[in-house]
């Protein structure tokens, strides 16, 4: 059914964008607005006076050595986050497609992880990995495992990467969820008399049919990896050690407030923020072309 | 590839809902079975506990001779055809029909060959390529029927699947499946709602009612001889008159409650005189008389062409239907007669017909 309802005057429907207008102003026009302006100043050692530079601190940036390195642990990060946390949530989905009973609780029980801020995700999993306190990090060294994570890199990256994708399975799960759902019933028993079973119907004809849940999740895994786990590692390893677990977007906020680099930091999250556009666009494009069909 | 198949006390309830109240059923090999009954009588339920999809709450089904009960549907050797077609949306019309034989590991070059001779049989060669959406409503149909045909298996079902055809087309396709279904001479469960349907196509009938089995007989043999009040009103179109009755002159006889004493042509009925009965008699068979009878005031006129169905009601009120070949008559109120040889005589009581006496 189509509601349509027509203000006369100007007033009225104004009042009604006025606030969103205002919020997206206020909270994204603005501040990257400022950041744009801010990524092509620099700034002397005291912060006193401030140059315009141009593209400069974009040219420094793609020629420093730690930024590519930086660019490259974020790609692993977000892969990982993405690939684990999808494959987790599509095994419990399907679980849970499987179970009809029951499957008001499992459904709560799976999505309280999205509810949680990330710090505090962050502290139950110091409390699980923590080479001391921590029942797993404690475990591990009782198998004999070297396991502290605050001193090596490659465990620290394995710690906010299972911290990481811990948080967004629920999300995950209900996407999966609902897709697993609209697959039409018939469909699935059709294949069951033409004889496929288990893990040969789930690849041949489940799968292919999520294909469009599949692809946007992908698109939200890697913006939330790459973007949104800032919280994560902050309270899980500080980006450390050493440089081990610092992504771009835990490199923007060291550069700037750590370091104090403002105009290489804004350049960062500049360039952050073309990437988010270019995802989101590339994500749009697709969903359009789903819709049409 | 002939295989006879035995339904064996089958029964099915979800929960405390009784669905199917325990079915008895033999096919010869090759034979096509009908079911049939209205919406929600437990039909799809039947085909999907052959087919595997269901576990049955008891009963066995033999299929060639083995109790597949317990298999999984991959272990049965059945197709099925489903209702809304079930076509796997991703894939093409070529791998549609040769999924199920990749599965069972044929050869490249067999699958080609049955998937090839079957869209010959079907129509669908230059369609091959193309995706289900890409198809109208007939030919998906027709990729169904390939699907479950290339499979060569021991038992087709189909699931109503002609119910989302329009009308030519299901008459159609209705005569194509039975030229398809005799020439493989594959045993086939037929379910559907329309007795048309299910009189052009079934070697035999089963009339389903409430999830109880009512009658299992020839076309032919249900239509004319019905086995109870159920399948008379069921079975032809229009439907059976079914009108109230007494049992009289020492059972040779009934009086209508609408006047008429009509006597029994095929002989006596046993019962007391006095007895509640429900006479059918079908529309066809009702005569014009040009005076006499019963009068009956004409309340609607249907003319189908060829034929002209009134319906009108009787001096006490009760409905009666009539077909005439040709046109109808001019007059408001027509006289009919119910000639002895086409009279139904059931039980009111219990519904079920009634025979004449040795
Ligand atoms: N999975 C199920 N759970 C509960 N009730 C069911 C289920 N499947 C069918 N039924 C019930 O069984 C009855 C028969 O259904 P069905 O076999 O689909 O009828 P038909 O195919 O003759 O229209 C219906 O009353 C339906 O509600
Ligand atoms: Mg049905």
């Amino acid at each position: 059914m189509e509601r349509r309802t027509i203000f006369r005057g100007w007033l009225l429907p104004v009042a009604f964008v006025l606030p969103q207008l205002l919020l997206t102003f206020f909270f994204f026009l603005w501040p990257a607005g400022q950041a744009i302006y801010a990524s092509m100043t620099r700034q002397d050692a005291f912060g006193i006076r401030t140059q315009f530079v141009g593209a400069e601190n974009f040219t420094d940036l793609f020629s420093d050595p730690l930024y590519l390195d930086s660019i490259r642990r974020t790609v692993v990060f977000s892969a990982s986050v993405a690939v684990l946390s999808m494959a987790v949530a599509l095994l419990l989905a399907v679980f849970a497609d499987r179970e009809i009973r029951g499957r008001g609780l499992y459904r709560t029980l799976l999505i309280w992880p999205y509810a949680i801020a990330p710090a505090i995700a962050a502290v139950l999993w110091v409390l699980l990995l923590h080479p001391q306190i921590g029942w797993i990090g404690h475990g591990l060294r009782a198998l004999g495992i070297h396991w502290d994570y605050k001193l090596d890199g490659a465990q620290a990256m394995l710690a906010v990467i299972l911290a990481s994708a811990w948080k967004q399975v629920s999300y995950n799960f209900i996407f999966f969820l609902a897709g697993l759902q609209s697959i039409p019933r018939a469909v699935i028993e059709a294949a069951r008399m033409d004889g496929a079973r288990g893990w040969r119907r789930f690849r041949t004809i489940t799968f292919p049919l999520l294909a469009p849940t599949t692809f946007f999740l992908i698109v939200v895994n890697v913006v939330y990896a790459a973007f949104d786990t800032f919280g994560t590692i902050r309270a899980l390893t500080r980006g450390g050690p050493g440089k081990a677990t610092e992504t771009l977007v835990y490199k923007v906020y060291v550069d700037g407030v750590e370091n104090q680099n403002l105009g290489s930091s804004s350049a960062q999250s500049v360039v952050l923020m073309l990437a988010v556009i270019l995802l989101t666009a590339i994500q749009f494009r697709y969903m359009g072309r789903k819709t049409e069909r | 590839m002939m295989a006879s198949l035995k339904l064996e006390g089958l029964r099915k309830s979800f929960g405390a809902t009784k669905v199917l109240h325990g079915i008895d059923l033999e096919l010869a090999s090759g034979e096509m079975l009908v079911i049939v009954g209205a919406s929600g009588c437990g039909k799809s339920t039947l085909l999907r506990l052959v087919a595997g999809l269901e576990e049955p709450t008891a009963g066995r089904i033999v299929l060639d001779g083995r109790d597949v009960a317990n298999l999984d549907p991959a272990e049965r050797d059945i197709a099925m055809v489903f209702q809304n077609y079930a076509l796997y949306p991703h894939m093409s019309v070529f791998d549609n029909m040769a999924y199920g034989l990749k599965i069972r590991r044929l050869s490249t070059a067999e699958i080609r060959k049955r998937v090839e001779e079957a869209a010959d049989m079907l129509g669908l060669r230059p369609l091959l390529d193309r995706k289900p959406r890409q198809l109208s409503g007939g030919q998906r149909q027709r990729v169904a029927m390939g699907r479950a045909i290339v499979r060569h298996p021991k038992l087709f079902l189909f699931d109503e699947p002609l119910s989302n055809l329009d009308a030519k087309l299901r008459v159609t396709m209705r005569a194509e499946i039975k030229r398809l279904q005799r020439r493989m001479g594959v045993t086939s469960l037929y379910v559907t709602h329309d007795q048309v349907e299910a009189m052009t196509l079934g070697d035999r009938l089963l009339v389903l009612h409430q999830g109880v089995p009512v009658q299992l007989a020839t076309p032919m043999e249900v239509f004319e001889r019905p086995a109870d009040i159920y399948v008379a009103g069921f079975i032809g179109a229009p439907a059976m008159n079914l009108l109230p009755a007494r049992l009289a002159a020492g059972g040779t006889a009934a009086q209508l409650d609408a006047g008429p004493l009509v006597p029994f042509a095929d002989g006596r009925r046993a019962g007391a005189d006095g007895m509640k009965l429900t006479v059918g008699i079908r529309p066809e068979h009702v005569a014009l008389v040009a005076e006499g009878g019963l009068a009956l005031q004409v309340d609607l006129v249907e003319p189908l062409g060829s034929e002209t169905v009134l319906i009108g009601r009787l001096p006490d009120g009760e409905m009666l239907s009539i077909k005439l070949a040709g046109a109808a008559p001019p007059e408001e109120t027509v006289h009919v007669a119910i000639p002895p040889p086409n009279l139904h005589v059931f039980d009111a009581a219990t519904g079920l017909r009634l025979e004449p006496r040795g």
